[in-house]
């Protein structure tokens, strides 16, 4: 289905509170999260909260997308039966570095809805946070009839690549997300499906969030991820900021003691 | 069905904590204690009872705190508590 | 020869005639004490139990403040603790508000020495104990504007004023706000306690800065104080903007407040010249902000803002977009020390602020308000007092002067908090009644009052989401289910005053 995916609005799968009303906010699509935002002991109550909340919350026309946890981890599996079972439009699959990750969501999704009796009712969402998946979005992009749309994860994609995220101050504004942006637009047109850029997530910022936007907007992406406050804690940024103090420490840049 | 004290949910606006744990007695004993008590405090009891009893759970003793979650929240942390109880999950593995 | 001596016997026979002595110059002795010493020996300045003892305050009597120290107000504790200790009962306490710091009336009522309440609103603790029907006597609920005008009418006479105030000089010329060095308060308009100093029989200002006469730019005069007293302290002014008045980054009040700036805008009240009034409530002011650029993009300045002033209204006043503040009660420290600073920005009684009957009343000017809400039914009507919970949680304040005088009364309410439904069949408590309410706001669309077509179809023409209130009725309970009815018991705890003096409602007691 053609729809308008200019904001998809990120909401953590823990939050009752934020997700009774996050589409009063007006955006295209919303993204329930059971990844990043849900801590590894709480994977299995947002799971139940997120199936309920799809399942009973009226939320209108806005585009339901949830983000499962990887296949690989022992939540993924089961976060596709019970989005499936409540009805989700989309699952977005985080980290995709090929398209047998694709086939294999596909798989599970068929075995959930098979045994509900509506085969090809989901559709898949790829997000691209690494190097190797920014160098195979075409073969993502194209590797399910049920796939919607593809997506960069700039925090985990920049640790990756060993670059630092840039502000709309810097001269290089922009520029470590160059390569990944128009391989993954040109990869979404090739492909026909639709191409969204990475969440912005400093609401201190608006400038520079203005700035992405004009910026992406004329690379030719369809739209963008957002969060509605700052309360979402991206893992990346926590994992990159230990990265960051255990390479100090290891350069003798910093001790332990100045940490304490 | 045998169980152990287990909880879930956040005492956040909008939730609900929900405790589970063995009851001497028959029956289900639940403890709410509601910021919507006056107007849903009913309806609450209600939902923990049935969500509990769908799972098989009709011993037990519950200790609700809630901050007005709706009633697809309270489900949703009451299955969570008592599949920790049970060790039962509601997914297939 | 015409010399005085000459006059003397015409002196005298002049004085013989009006009845009055001769003057006789060997009587007048001049006071040598040089005068900055010689104001500090006013006899007005005395301690508190001086103060009430000289007052002649009596058992039953009417003892009043005001609220403008809000959530750090110190007088109104202070002065009954003392009233308590000196044995003090039957008294009916009148202040402008009550608020969660003032729990320990909870005690002196309990202890007979308070048995009667007039407020504009009921806050925290006390207001749950006089839910539960804590007091005999049912508390007496008015709007701001009502207030100053029974207290000018004497329907509502006070006995003693205990007033604190950030300044006040030997003779009783007093301010909200200090311009020594030795400040240490500052809460900005006195608006609230005016009508009290100006019609108490006796007036007290209590004070945590006694400052050399003449206090400049006082809000009250020496003519109208009693009494001085010199205590630690009035109040704590970094708590002048808690409870309802603070600056929102909640995410759905900036929605809220978004869209009533389109109303505001859309409305055909948005005209050069135009006077603007934001009530509490994060929504409500907020909406300023958002109705700045929409000023400087049309060109558009207001005449006037009233009401409870804000950093944001003064802001757009020092802009140039707000000729002139009128302020009944600074709602934070920016404007309180702008009230202090700017003569544009000046402060005005309750009763020339909302008095219904006052034909200067600034309200009869107002074009826009812009209102929050605990409760709008499908009437329309307005609650700001008690909650859904049956428990007293508010104060009519200003509310239904504003809504009834203003040209444009936009309400901003949520259509829920978190389980707790804001638009809904019935109010619990009728504060503002509908016909004086014309367009509210909530985040699933804006209905507007049927007995205002023309702004329905003005905001409909601006593309903005217009819907039929009964249809947020529903959709409210269709995500939080039907409420099961309030436990409400039969005593009447509060009685609600229109503006015109009449009853409009009382409200009974919670039971459980």
């Amino acid at each position: 289905m053609q729809r308008l995916r200019r904001t998809m609005m990120f909401v953590p799968g823990n939050n009752p509170g934020m997700m009774a009303d996050a589409h009063i906010y007006g955006p295209d699509s919303i993204m329930l999260d059971l990844e990043d935002s849900v801590s590894m002991a709480e994977k299995d109550a947002a799971r139940l909260l997120v199936h309920n909340a799809l399942k009973t919350i009226d939320y209108g026309k806005t585009e339901m997308v949830v983000r499962i946890n990887p296949l690989s981890t022992p939540y993924g599996k089961k976060d596709v039966e019970a989005v499936v079972k409540a009805g989700v439009h989309v699952i977005r699959m985080p980290k995709t570095e090929t398209a047998e990750e694709v086939k294999e969501l596909e798989e599970e999704i068929i075995k959930v809805e098979t045994e509900l009796g509506c085969v090809g009712r989901t559709q898949i969402m790829a997000a691209i946070e690494s190097t190797l998946g920014a160098l195979n979005a075409y073969s993502i992009a194209t590797a399910s009839k049920r796939m919607m749309g593809i997506a960069l994860g700039a925090e985990d994609y920049c640790a990756n690549l060993k670059a630092q995220r840039t502000t709309g101050d810097s001269p290089n504004f922009g520029m470590e997300l160059q390569f990944a942006r128009q391989c993954i637009v040109t990869a979404a047109r090739a492909a026909g499906i639709d191409a969204l850029d990475t969440v912005f997530s400093n609401l201190n910022d608006m400038d520079t969030f203005r700035r992405e936007v004009e910026m992406i907007k004329a690379m030719g992406f369809d739209g963008k991820s957002i969060i509605n406050n700052g309360k979402m804690v991206d893992r990346p940024v926590v994992i990159r900021a230990q990265r960051t103090i255990d390479l100090a420490i290891a350069s003798g840049i910093l001790t332990k003691e100045d940490l304490a | 069905m045998e169980i152990k004290t287990a909880m879930a949910g956040t005492l956040e606006s909008g939730d609900i904590f929900i405790q589970i744990a063995p009851n001497d007695n028959a029956g289900l004993h639940i403890d709410l204690d509601s910021t919507v008590a006056y107007q849903f405090g009913d309806q609450i009891k209600k939902v923990i009872t049935e969500t509990l009893q769908g799972l098989g759970i009709d011993q037990a003793e519950v200790k609700a705190t809630d901050k007005g979650a709706l009633d697809c929240t309270i489900r949703a942390r009451v299955t969570a508590a008592a599949v920790r109880a049970t060790g039962k999950d509601v997914w297939a593995d | 020869m015409n010399s005085i001596k000459d006059r003397a016997a015409l002196i005298a026979e002049a004085a013989k005639k009006m009845n009055k002595g001769v003057y006789n110059d060997a009587n007048v002795k001049k006071d040598l004490t040089p005068r900055h010493e010689l104001q500090r020996k006013s006899s007005k300045v005395v301690t508190l139990e001086e103060a009430i003892k000289k007052s002649g305050l009596k058992d039953g009597m009417t003892i009043s403040f005001h609220h403008h120290f809000r959530g750090g107000d110190k007088v109104i504790n202070m002065v009954v603790a003392k009233l308590a200790e000196m044995g003090f009962k039957d008294l009916h306490l009148a202040s402008s508000s009550l608020i969660d710091v003032h729990e320990p009336l909870i005690d002196h009522i309990k202890n007979g020495v308070i048995t009667r309440i007039s407020t504009s609103g009921l806050r925290g603790a006390l207001a749950t104990e006089v839910s539960h029907g804590l007091m005999k006597e049912p508390v007496v609920f008015r709007s701001h504007g009502s207030r100053g005008y029974a207290i000018k009418s004497g329907e509502l006479h006070i006995d003693v004023a205990f007033l604190g105030a950030s300044s006040c000089d030997p003779l009783g010329n007093a301010a909200g706000y200090s311009a020594s060095e030795n400040a240490k308060s500052i809460c900005g308009s006195l608006g609230y306690a005016l009508p009290d100093a100006k019609y108490a029989d006796h007036t007290v200002i209590l004070t945590d800065d006694l400052v050399d006469y003449p206090n400049q730019h006082n809000a009250i005069s020496e003519a109208d104080v009693d009494y001085v007293v010199v205590v630690d302290s009035v109040g704590d002014s970094s708590k002048i903007s808690s409870g309802a008045i603070r600056d929102t980054k909640n995410p759905r009040d900036i929605l809220l407040a978004k869209q009533a700036a389109k109303v505001v805008m859309n409305s055909g009240y948005f005209e050069n010249g135009f006077s603007l009034q934001t009530g509490s409530g994060g929504a409500s002011l907020a909406v300023t902000k958002y109705l700045r650029q929409g000023m400087i993009d049309k060109g558009i300045k207001a005449s006037f803002a009233l009401g409870g002033i804000t950093s944001h209204m003064v802001k757009l006043h020092q802009e140039g977009l707000i000729g002139r503040l009128i302020d009944v009660q600074s709602f934070d420290k920016v404007a309180a020390e702008s009230l202090m600073n700017d003569p544009l920005h000046k402060s005005v009684s309750a009763n020339e602020y909302a008095a219904m009957l006052e034909p200067g009343s600034a309200t009869h000017f107002l074009d826009v308000v812009i209102l929050s809400a605990l409760e709008v039914d499908v009437n329309f009507n307005v609650n700001v007092l008690v909650g859904s919970d049956g428990i007293i949680r508010g104060a009519i304040g200003g509310h239904p002067d504003t809504a009834q005088d203003s040209a444009l009364s936009v309400i901003v309410c949520p259509l829920l908090r978190g389980r707790i439904p804001c638009i809904v069949d019935e109010v619990t408590t009728l504060i503002t009644p509908g016909s004086n309410v014309d367009v509210v706001v909530t985040e699933y669309g804006i209905a507007v009052n049927p007995n205002r077509p023309e702004i329905k179809e003005r905001l409909e023409a601006a593309g903005l989401n217009i819907v039929d209130i009964h249809d947020l009725a529903a959709k409210a309970r269709s995500i939080i289910g039907d409420p099961a009815p309030l436990p409400f018991g039969d005593k009447v705890v509060g009685v609600v005053l229109n503006r015109d003096g009449s009853v409009q409602d009382v409200i009974k007691n919670i039971v459980g």
